[in-house]
């Protein structure tokens, strides 16, 4: 039976679809049969973030209507063997997910993987309740900024009431943080709320840390997930958060300012 | 002197600003969680009710509900100014 992870914020803009797309990635190449979801019907974008847009044929409401099967809709990654995208549908009809549907949906992808990632909307209407209402675990992506905090505790109070588990009062869904765009020179002027700060007010497990880094967007300019850039910080950071996800336990990186030093700073340094 | 005091000033950090605003609206945000989608409604309308009476500030009503074993009890507690 897989395990079903929702991706989620709250809050735009984020970094939710680089996460999801970053975090199936790196499970996909830890030997994991990974699945991911886009559940942003009317605005997908996880086929571009994955590179796969010229391949999309059926999505996810084709399937729950009954005009195509999983198996015709589900896009094989190119690059990495058992990761699987199912893309949104780009039709204006919000209520074409069902919650029988997505039910449904997971229950047969269940049977073959054993990840599947749920990529939820922003905001926390319909969209955003289907994707974490049947999670078992929930990676609440957060940036270092007011309104970004706010709304992840908005999702938390609706993780721990609209879900299947909080209906049933089964073991409650374990939430997960993940800091994105963090930016330890800004954290050190004391202009950017810090990590602990950050935990402290929202009181969950901290699951990663990912740097503000220039990898992200050359990452989504080509559609390469940045987990395939090992080299760059953002790459190895999610790489973390993945085997923090399967259990293991990896110190925390790139959370500390490094003042630059003559050499780092003639040389350039770990590349960014 | 005014470039010295400028530069001796003690500028509060913007993110321990943030800090304070978030743990604020935060453990507010925390007493609505699990109440019926109702109750904001709730506080309003009883807030003008009250104060086609008597003058009363925002956060001068505070109304909490309590689930017991088979009943809910709607506590309603009003300052009211001094006569």
């Amino acid at each position: 039976m897989a395990k079903i992870i929702v991706v989620t914020s709250g809050k735009g803009g984020v970094g939710k679809t680089t996460s999801a797309a970053a975090i199936a990635t790196g499970l996909a190449l830890r030997g994991k049969k990974t699945a991911v979801i886009d559940f942003d019907v009317g605005l997908r974008n996880l086929d571009l973030i994955m590179g796969c847009e010229r391949r999309v044929v059926y999505d996810l409401v084709n399937v729950i209507q009954g005009e195509a099967g999983l198996n015709q809709a589900l896009i094989r990654d190119k690059r990495v063997d058992n990761l699987h995208i199912l893309p949104a549908s780009q039709t204006r009809d919000k209520d074409a997910l069902t919650q029988e549907g997505v039910e449904k949906v997971l229950d047969t992808l269940g049977k073959d993987f054993d990840f599947i990632i749920c990529d939820s909307p922003a905001g926390i209407e319909r969209g955003a309740q289907l994707a974490m209402y049947y999670a078992d675990e929930a990676i609440v992506v957060t940036n270092p900024e007011v309104s970004s905090v706010r709304d992840s505790d908005r999702i938390l109070g609706l993780l721990a009431s609209k879900t299947r588990r909080a209906e049933r009062g089964d073991d409650a869904i374990r939430e997960h943080l993940l800091i994105t765009r963090y930016n330890p020179s800004r954290v050190d002027l004391g202009d950017m709320l810090n990590l602990d700060d950050i935990r402290e007010i929202l009181a969950i497990d901290l699951l990663g840390l990912i740097p503000e880094s220039e990898a992200v967007l050359r990452a989504s300019n080509q559609g390469v997930p940045v987990t395939h850039d090992d080299s760059s910080d953002a790459g190895q950071a999610y790489a973390d958060t993945v085997a923090r996800l399967l259990g293991e336990e990896v110190p925390l990186r790139f959370h500390e300012y490094q003042k630059k030093g003559l050499l780092s700073r003639m040389f350039g340094g770990a590349r960014r | 002197m005014k470039l010295l005091d400028f530069l001796k000033r003690e500028r509060k950090k913007s993110a321990s600003v943030a800090k304070e605003r978030l743990q604020i609206i935060v453990a507010h945000q925390r007493t609505q969680r699990g109440q019926p989608d109702y109750m904001p409604l709730l506080e309003k309308e009883l807030l003008e009710v009250i104060r086609r009476y008597v003058q009363i500030d925002d956060d001068a009503v505070n109304i909490t509900l309590d689930s017991e074993d088979n009943c809910s009890v709607l506590e309603l507690n009003v300052t009211l100014p001094r006569a």
